[in-house]
């Protein structure tokens, strides 16, 4: 189920660009953690239309973050990723982290993305129902938040065979600290103020047990977001629902698409 | 050697389920726990057991720096260091700990310790940590993904604000200021010496090696723990070429002298289990944020102090706690024992300044008393002259003639009393 990888250039460094399947192209921003692995997900994705993710900077596969300062530098940066992605006018799916920047991409440049969907997106907060600290986890289970499938969320970021568990580490690390950099200490990027500059049709897909960012934030990102939204409930899906329910999320991705 | 009187400044009435009923001493302590009241009786009991201290004979006095934090109640240590700059004479006054990174502008760190050693007469000691992820990170809400790069900038920031001859700008990655402007300016020329505490990464042993700082390996876990720490810092040093100075690096140890070894641990073991069993029961959620701990320091594995000891406590709370003294995280014994235990230490390790516990956890000021007294008697005495004939201390407050020195009240004292 292996994808298509390649490299483009960016001006913040080489950028992985992971890619797969034929028909619409439609670009895929990961969260937490990136993508060490391909996943099932944007692998059933793929049977209807073209895949492209590009790795954003500090995750697995993308440019280091260390330059980056404000919110300016990351927007910048990001959009940079999208357009070496030659992804201009196409579909784009953030997912957690991902979606707080794709969500920033849609705001600043209008019509660069046709159609956007963001899964459980990062980047409001409310100290009624506050966003869950990702980071003070216990370290025997620091992922187990994010997901209902804790034991096969663990396997998915575990170190495949025949490579350095030291690089691994690393690899992971500079993922955390990415996330960090934009999310610490809150989550809360100021993107509401930017929200009602996106005028693209927007789908927020949200699992019903996220644990880390409640239900209810979807509401909040609709009741933001100039253009017209709709918000999909996954059933049995935590803060990674694409993970969770790769099928599931699919098939409303898909369907909204079209 | 340099012998100090450090005081952490615990909260002495943590509940005897504390452990079993509370998530950490740290960061989301309860503040119900705190009892004002109780504050003032502590704060003016540990000023006076640090006056004590310098009354006694030690070298240096000690406070640091902690935040939501039930066993250091010196969010501002420059409060407490301010009084003792006042009611002493003698000892050193060492900061061990303002955590530069914390304060916007830096400029505020430069000033309060050119206050401090304007004070005491040229008698601080600058200590910058870069402070643990729960005092900074979590309780203070810094971004751990550039802390490090943070807190470099910021010591830097406050070198060059004590040694420039005229106002400055400062056009940092963090900090970016039209004028700076140090008033006023520290007694000591260039600068107070400067010490970092630090655990274990490979990043503090080359700042210090580097900029010839002191490193000063605060473990609660005693001279075992400090060793791999200390030598690593003496392997950065070789690796530069620069001289072993011990009078380089510090150490703390907690310590319990009596007549004799049974009866230290009689005497002690109360204050001691109140320390490793509440004081560090902290959460290890807390300890590892994102960027805190860097990729060299993971490349070597040498992970986390704070990690370490939060996973050593907890292991703790499940083991027998005579470890706390057969380990060595607490040394006790005679004063014979004890000065030989230290003496043999401090050699190998090859540090010369010696950063005392005599107090911790709920010692009573009585017992507290006693353990400074002995001490200052009987084992002083014994170690006092370790490397003082072969190196030079070039990292020790230098002071101003007694003969100046200014004394509190002199002036408005007879009017006054």
């Amino acid at each position: 189920m292996s994808p298509r990888e390649y490299f483009v250039d960016t001006p913040a460094g080489r950028t992985r660009v992971w890619e797969k399947g034929r028909g619409k192209t439609v670009g895929y921003f990961a969260g937490v953690g990136g993508l060490p692995k391909w996943t099932p997900f944007l692998d059933k994705l793929s049977e209807t239309r073209r895949v492209v993710a590009p790795s954003l900077p500090g995750f697995p596969g993308g440019a280091s973050s260390e330059p980056l300062d404000s919110m300016l530098d990351w927007v910048l940066a990001v959009g940079d990723v999208f357009d070496a992605a030659s992804l201009d006018g196409s579909d784009l799916i953030g997912a957690s982290i991902g979606g707080a920047l794709a969500a920033e991409v849609t705001a600043i440049w209008p019509g660069a993305v046709r159609k956007l969907v963001l899964i459980a997106p990062f980047g409001l907060f409310d100290d009624k129902e506050p966003v869950a600290d990702i980071f003070a986890q216990q370290p025997s289970n620091p992922t187990g938040i994010l997901t209902t499938k804790p034991d096969a969320l663990r396997d998915f970021f575990a170190v495949p065979q025949g490579r350095d568990p030291g690089d691994w580490e690393i690899q992971a690390l500079r993922a955390n600290v990415a996330s960090a950099a934009i999310l610490w200490p809150l989550g809360d990027t100021r993107v509401a103020r930017r929200l009602p500059r996106i005028t693209a049709e927007t789908l927020l897909v949200w699992g019903d047990s996220d644990k880390v960012i409640p239900p209810s934030y979807a509401k909040k990102f609709a009741a933001g977001i100039a253009g017209k939204t709709k918000v999909q409930t996954i059933k049995g899906a935590g803060h990674m629902a694409e993970f969770d329910q790769p099928n599931a999320v699919a098939k409303a991705v898909s369907a909204f698409l079209g | 050697m340099k012998v100090l009187w450090f005081h952490l400044m615990p909260y002495q009435e943590l509940p005897d389920d504390f452990k079993q009923k509370h998530n950490s001493v740290w960061v989301d302590i309860d503040p119900k726990l705190f009892d004002p009241v109780k504050g003032h009786t502590l704060y003016n009991e540990y000023i006076d057991e640090l006056v004590y201290a310098d009354k006694a004979g030690f070298d240096g006095i000690c406070v640091n720096e902690h935040h939501s934090n039930g066993y250091g109640l010196m969010p501002s240590p420059n409060l407490i260091a301010s009084t003792l700059a006042r009611e002493t004479k003698n000892a050193a006054v060492c900061v061990m700990g303002n955590s530069v990174a914390l304060y916007n502008p830096p400029l505020r760190v430069a000033e309060e310790m050119a206050m401090l050693d304007c004070i005491s007469g040229g008698r601080l000691i600058a200590g910058f940590p870069v402070g643990t992820p729960m005092d900074t990170c979590y309780a203070y809400g810094q971004n751990p993904s550039n802390l490090r790069e943070r807190y470099y900038e910021g010591i830097d920031f406050v070198m060059k604000a004590w040694h420039a001859d005229k106002p400055f700008s400062y056009n940092g990655r963090y900090n970016q200021q039209r004028y700076v402007n140090c008033w006023p300016r520290p007694i000591q020329k260039p600068n107070p010496p400067v010490w970092i505490p630090g655990g274990g990464s490979v990043e503090t042993w080359d700042l210090c090696a580097r900029n010839s700082f002191v490193y000063a390996n605060l473990s609660y876990f005693g001279h075992q723990a400090s060793r791999t720490s200390i030598a690593g810092f003496w392997n950065a040093m070789k690796e530069r070429k620069k001289e072993p100075n011990p009078f380089q690096s510090a150490f703390l140890q907690f310590v319990g002298v009596a007549e004799s070894r049974k009866e230290a641990i009689d005497l002690y073991r109360e204050s001691a289990e109140y320390f490793y069993h509440r004081c560090l029961h902290t959460d290890p959620s807390y300890a590892n944020p994102p960027g805190y701990t860097t990729e060299a320091t993971i490349r070597q594995r040498v992970g986390s102090q704070v990690l370490q000891a939060a996973e050593a406590s907890r292991r703790k709370v499940r083991q027998d706690t005579s470890d706390i003294f057969d380990a060595g995280h607490v040394v006790v014994g005679s004063p014979d024992e004890v000065a030989e235990k230290l003496r043999t230490v401090c050699k190998d390790m090859n540090v010369g300044h010696l950063m005392l516990l005599l107090h911790y956890g709920n010692m009573s000021a009585q017992l507290c008393r006693y353990n400074t007294d002995l001490f200052a008697k009987k084992v002083l005495p014994q170690i006092r002259d370790l490397f003082e004939n072969e190196w030079e201390d070039k990292w020790w407050p230098t002071g101003m003639p007694a003969a100046n020195q200014a004394a509190p009240r002199m002036q408005m004292g007879a009017a006054a009393e």
